[in-house]
């Protein structure tokens, strides 16, 4: 078993206008085997908290820490975060000029694993992936991401999650967009990694709608920067009926 | 008559962010004139004064200046105006770099220096000959159209003509190969003619290297029913100067692949022209180039559509990395009013790996008629930005490999047209180098 362990994260980012606070102390266990919902409304931090954890440059952890089994993934690179089994399936791919698909994933598993994949098992492992993802065969020849649609870019996050078999599952409003159709294959592929075991995840989300099809075990109720509330499912049906609104009035009083 | 022309600059020093992608994935950054010789719209300089040579080569009479139509062409280096870096042709390229090339005749500038040294690989039924400048079957394919391509060829002492037989059947695997080593600095002219006879089939590769300051023509014939296939590789030393007009003359029924590859030297620019023969035929133009810190890397083409039923493709990549790397590519296609079924397209991609390198990409297509298969243009710069390099990472791609990932991806969409697997490996073996050369 994994441990994800985030403890008192303060990070900013520098803009234009100036340093800007975004999340105010946030702390967080995950371990391997269980299922957490981030949830909360725009601009409350969700995909700041995702991105560092990956490590993107944009953000500056200004105190706490990050670590996976005890080890300091704030101090390991972007690629060395991947290679120790965090993946992050993002709110916004980006498109890769030149790179077929094919390549894309081929050269991510050879990383990730340390040693090519056995050509034979590999080719059928992808073929079969896409066709439980209803990802069209025509998609291994293009470039990543390349023209896709928005539904079809979060089919591929989570077509890599699982041809790249990761500890750790950070997956940002991989929901949003979607319709409902599209909503449950992408469920369903998360819920076919999360069945092969050994899968931590942290799923953020806006909207309760995926909730439907991946049950979490904790729900977190993320507002300004910082946890404001943890339960059980039963939170996230509460959610549902009352909305933000409750927490933004709390985060505005104190303010 | 109508013109389409796309005018796209990418100067990745400024750290301008636009937000619209011209190609999907790709981000792209400012739309302006650049021109590096200002004071000039595009349709000023020489062009406004241009006038015809009465070849036949040369048309031109009564279309419009700013046609390309309209350019001057001749084999006399005196009917060329000085050049002042602000005509059309010239608005991009740092004649102070020329190293004289752009002034002969003016001060005693002279073009007499050794012609680089031509070394010969070949299959026993191809000929390779020297021969002195009288020869019959010089110019039988090109006319000069800018005034240091008229200083080569009247000062040229010798020329190297590669002849393929009648009906000879060359293979990718049996290639004539001419090196071409530079012998020094001194201001050099040289002429190359590459025929290829009634229902030849071959592979000519030109692989220049060494140092030179060379002003070159090279003349293409492809006679009727031939396919030739040409391939000219500029791989030079760092400090090389190289302007090379490659005249492409393509008869009846005949097919042309011609490559265009610029990895090494100071100043290249490349001006391969094609001109039709005859109808049904086919010409592919391909152009593969890298320019790294300090480099400009000018291709300018020309394809003259003056026969009906003929083909053109044109597919032009380059990478830029560093500080000062600037490519240019401009792609002129003319469709003249008998020129009825003309099928042509052509693209140019320029991908910016690092701050500081600048791409200007000019495709310029003129039609005079209506009766055309269909005619098109594609012209787009990206810039590898930081986001792709994240989202590549966060797969556990490694940086290096992966900025490696996205130029061999972008180039080998060029490289695996070339189908001479002995250029292809050295092609990506070239790219490899390039990325291990840079800051990469
Ligand atoms: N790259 C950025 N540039 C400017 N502001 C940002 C950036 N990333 C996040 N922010 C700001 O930080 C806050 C949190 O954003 P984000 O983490 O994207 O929230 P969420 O994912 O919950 O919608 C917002 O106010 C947002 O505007
Ligand atoms: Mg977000």
């Amino acid at each position: 078993m994994s441990t994800l362990e985030i403890k008192d994260l303060h990070v900013s980012i520098t803009t234009e206008q100036g340093v800007k606070n975004i999340l105010k102390g946030v702390s967080l266990t995950i371990k391997t085997g269980e299922t957490h919902a981030i949830m909360g409304p725009n601009g409350s931090g969700k995909s700041t908290l995702a991105s560092t954890i990956a490590g993107h440059p944009r953000y500056t952890v200004d105190s706490g820490s990050i670590t996976l089994d005890g080890e300091d993934v704030l101090a390991m690179t972007v690629d060395q975060r991947a290679r120790a089994g965090l993946f992050l399936a993002m709110q916004y791919p980006v498109e890769i000029p030149g790179v077929t698909m094919t390549n894309f994933l081929r050269t991510a598993k050879t990383a990730i694993d340390g040693e090519a994949p056995k050509l034979r098992t590999w080719t059928k492992d992808v073929k079969e992936a896409m066709a439980q993802l209803r990802i069209e065969p025509e998609f291994a020849q293009r470039n990543v991401n390349e023209g896709f649609s928005g539904g079809e870019k979060k089919r591929h996050e989570i077509l890599q999650l699982e041809l790249l078999k990761p500890k750790f599952a950070i997956l940002d409003e991989t929901d949003s967009g979607l319709d409902v159709d599209a909503l449950k294959v992408v469920s369903e592929g998360v819920n076919r990694a999360i069945a092969e075991g050994g899968l931590g995840t942290m799923l953020i989300t806006h909207y309760t709608r995926i909730l439907r099809y991946i049950k979490p075990d904790f729900v977190h109720v993320f507002v300004d920067g910082n946890i404001a509330e943890q339960g059980g499912p039963e939170l996230a049906d509460r959610l549902e009926d009352e909305g933000y609104d409750r927490y933004l009035a709390d985060a505005q009083a104190t303010a | 008559m109508t013109e389409l022309t796309e005018e796209k600059t990418i100067d990745a020093a400024d750290g301008k962010v636009w937000s619209q992608g011209f190609i999907k994935g790709m981000t792209e950054e400012g739309e302006q004139l650049s021109d590096l010789n200002p004071e000039s719209g595009p349709l000023g300089g020489s062009a406004v004064k241009a006038h015809s040579h009465g070849d036949s080569h040369g048309g031109g009479v009564g279309v419009p200046d700013s046609s390309r139509a309209g350019r001057l062409t001749s084999y006399k280096l005196a009917d060329f105006p000085l050049i002042t870096g602000r005509e059309e042709d010239w608005r991009f390229t740092p004649l102070k770099r020329l190293r004289g090339l752009d002034r002969v005749g003016v001060k005693g500038q002279q073009l007499d220096g050794p012609a680089p040294a031509v070394e010969v690989t070949k299959p026993d039924a191809v000929t390779v000959e020297t021969v002195g400048r009288g020869d019959a079957r010089i110019g039988r394919a090109g006319i000069p159209e800018d005034r240091v391509a008229a200083a080569a060829w009247e000062n040229f002492a010798e020329a190297t003509v590669v002849t393929l037989p009648a009906e000879y059947q060359g293979t990718a695997e049996d290639v004539t190969t001419l090196t071409l080593t530079g012998a020094g600095t001194t201001p050099a002219a040289s002429h190359i003619l590459v025929h290829a006879k009634q229902f030849a089939t071959g592979v000519v590769v030109l692989d220049h290297r060494g140092t030179a300051v060379l002003s070159e023509n090279v003349e293409i014939l492809v006679e009727d029913g031939a396919n030739l296939t040409v391939v000219s590789i500029q791989d030079w030393d760092d400090d090389a100067v190289h302007a090379s007009a490659q005249h492409i003359q393509v008869g009846r029924d005949a097919k042309v692949k011609h490559v265009v590859i610029n990895l090494g030297g100071n100043l290249l620019r490349t001006t391969p022209s094609a001109r039709y023969a005859g109808t049904g035929a086919e010409v592919e133009m391909y152009g593969l180039y890298f320019a790294d810190a300090g480099q400009h890397l000018e291709q300018r083409l020309f394809v003259d559509h003056s026969t009906n039923n003929c083909k053109s493709r044109v597919t032009y990549k380059g990478a830029l990395q560093g500080d000062g790397a600037h490519a240019v590519w401009i792609g002129d296609v003319l469709i003249r009013k008998a020129a009825e079924g003309t099928d042509t397209y052509e693209m140019n991609r320029n991908l910016i790996l690092t701050q500081g390198a600048r791409a200007d990409s000019v495709p310029n297509l003129e039609i005079e008629t209506g009766m055309i298969e269909g005619a098109g243009h594609a012209s787009a710069t990206g810039r590898f930005d930081d986001e792709q390099l994240f989202y590549l990472q966060a797969r556990g791609i490694p940086e290096d490999v992966a900025r490696r990932l996205v130029v061999r991806g972008f180039l080998n969409e060029v490289i695996q047209h070339i189908k001479v697997p002995a250029l292809e490996e050295r092609m990506r073996e070239a790219v490899e180098r390039e990325l291990a050369a840079g800051t990469l």
